[in-house]
């Protein structure tokens, strides 16, 4: 160390005023009304720089009808690695191409790990990620359990490559 | 009589409303400004929310403290199995009474005239004076002195009292630490006192505010820098904070002398440190920074260089004085918070090594040089 290190004093003046001029900085920042710090308020505000493939909050995708694309087969619910989508199957013998739909599709997000493999796992390309988590804290454990309503309608998306054209005179299922 | 009751009642409830709302206020500046320091935001989301509606004060999380406050009130008040309860009990009254009283002497506005204030008042209060202090004492900085090292009892006795290792090392170090910063403190005090020729802490500010060489304020950081520097520096070391904080160290004694403290009682001892900040501010402030005095301002208003005399009445020069006080306590607190903010801790042996071999022998040479400056300016106005 050289003298002027081992005197102390001065070192510590610099330092001081480093800290002071981060502190005085951000004060001011802040008093003209910008922000000094890069904390995000979650969940008020949403980060801008979440990746384009993020694996955020779950969707259902839509037929052109509006209802759920899922066949009820639960791989995804089997593949869960927390074990945490939970799925009801229902029968509609009026629809022979899709005969099978989900009655009940409840994802516990207070469990979730966001790992994804449901995506993988789906073979109708029925469940997806995407980027944004709208909503997601809640107060209670209870509340964390979504339901396939609010799953199938809160981005609501339709498959591409799959255009099933909507059956005339068949009454439009809702989704449940 | 009666008058000279009603006004230090006034007196005593002040200072203690001021003691109270700057400790839960310099705990919500403590974590606001690290906060900023580091590039975060700090608390923010304690609220009071208003019965009856959806509204809720937030405040920029000034309520933190109140949260703080209040968990503490209701936590298990945790007793370790101790052979000396007494003094497990008293410990935290121990270190938490002396920090106040010692603000009983500090000077916090210059001079009150109730009669001239409260003009309907005027045939009841006559035209007695007081000095805004709770009580004028000739030996005021002694007293300062000896309440401040009352608190080392109760670091000492929390340390021996709880049964547990890490709060007896807690309570050696606070021990030893604070007996040799003491010693520096009352050196860097001395300098003062062989200028000022007094004791009395409200002569002391009376006397700061002139002004030296025509244009410097007459403020004790003037005649004596290095004083003040190592005044802070051991006043620091005194109140066991960071960089000083060995003796209670959270990553080699957990919490020190304190560990087997809980609920309120640990409460108590957070509090005594809070409002040991602002004693050590005020103190210096009135030793150091002219206490309540703003440079060139009297008892009867401003006068500039140059005479150009501003008169202000009574109440405002009061309200001046008041004001000026606590800008300066807030500013030097704000100081001590960057400064735990910004150091790392010291080494034990650094410590002492840093009060005995380092700070008392410059205290020493300050307080020498300035006994001999003042004997040769009374040699030449002789």
């Amino acid at each position: 160390m050289t003298w002027w290190e081992r005197a102390y004093l001065f070192e510590i003046v610099r330092g001081l005023s480093i800290t002071g001029g981060v502190f005085l900085n951000n004060m001011w920042r802040w008093v003209s009304g910008r922000k000094g710090a890069l904390t995000t308020y979650y969940p008020e505000e949403t980060r801008a720089d979440y990746a384009a493939h993020n694996r955020g909050k779950h969707i259902l995708t839509q037929r052109p009808d509006g209802s759920p694309q899922c066949i009820a087969c639960n791989l995804c619910a089997t593949v869960c690695p927390a074990l945490c989508i939970e799925i009801e199957a229902g029968f509609d013998p009026d629809d022979p191409a899709h005969p099978k739909s989900p009655s009940r599709f409840e994802i516990d997000y207070s469990r979730c790990i966001f790992c994804g493999l449901c995506v993988e796992a789906c073979p109708e390309d029925a469940i997806r990620m995407v980027k944004e988590v709208p909503e997601l804290p809640m107060y209670e454990r209870r509340d964390m359990w979504l339901k396939g309503e609010e799953l199938l309608n809160w981005n609501p998306q339709r498959d591409v490559a799959k255009p099933y054209p909507a059956r005339g005179g068949r009454a439009v299922r809702g989704p449940t | 009589m009666i008058q000279d009751l009603v006004i230090y009642a006034i007196f005593i409830g002040y200072a203690l409303g001021l003691l109270l709302t700057f400790c839960t206020v310099l705990t919500w500046v403590e974590r606001k400004q690290a906060a900023i320091m580091s590039d975060r935001i700090g608390a923010n989301r304690a609220y009071i929310r208003i019965p009856f509606t959806q509204f809720r004060l937030v405040w920029l999380g000034l309520f933190h403290g109140l949260a703080d406050g209040l968990k503490m009130l209701l936590k298990e008040d945790f007793k370790p199995r101790s052979y000396d309860r007494l003094a497990y009990a008293l410990a935290p009254w121990m270190a938490f009474t002396p920090v106040l009283l010692v603000f009983a002497v500090i000077p916090f506005g210059g001079t009150l005239v109730p009669g001239q204030l409260v003009p309907p008042l005027a045939g009841w209060f006559g035209d007695r004076s007081y000095a805004m202090q709770i009580a004028r004492l000739d030996a005021g900085l002694l007293v300062v002195f000896a309440f401040g090292g009352l608190t080392i009892l109760g670091a000492m006795l929390a340390g021996w009292s709880s049964s547990n290792k890490f709060s007896l090392l807690g309570a050696l170090r606070a021990g030893s630490q604070m007996i040799s910063y003491e010693l520096v403190m009352g050196l860097t005090v001395l300098g003062l006192i062989v200028i000022y020729g007094t004791l009395d802490l409200t002569e002391i500010a009376a006397q700061q505010s002139g002004t030296v060489l025509g244009f410097l304020p007459a403020w004790g950081i003037v005649y004596q820098p290095f004083a003040a520097i190592l005044f802070l520096t051991a006043a620091i070391a005194e109140n066991k904070r960071i960089p000083f904080d060995l003796p209670e160290a959270e990553s080699e004694l957990i919490a020190g002398y304190f560990t087997e403290y809980s609920a309120m009682k640990m409460g108590l001892f957070m509090f005594a440190e809070f409002i040991e900040i602002a004693i050590i501010a005020a103190l210096f402030t009135t030793l150091f920074l002219g206490g309540y005095n703003l440079p060139y301002m009297n008892d009867s208003g401003f006068v500039l260089p140059g005479n150009h005399a501003v008169a202000l009445s009574h109440g405002t020069v009061v309200v001046i004085q008041l004001v000026t006080f606590l800008a300066k306590v807030l500013l030097l607190c704000s100081f001590q918070i960057l400064v735990r903010w910004t150091l790392p801790r010291f080494r034990w042996d650094q410590v002492l090594r840093f009060a005995w071999k380092f700070m008392f022998p410059l205290a020493l040479a300050n307080l020498i040089v300035t006994a001999v400056a003042v004997w040769a300016f009374q040699l030449m106005n002789a």
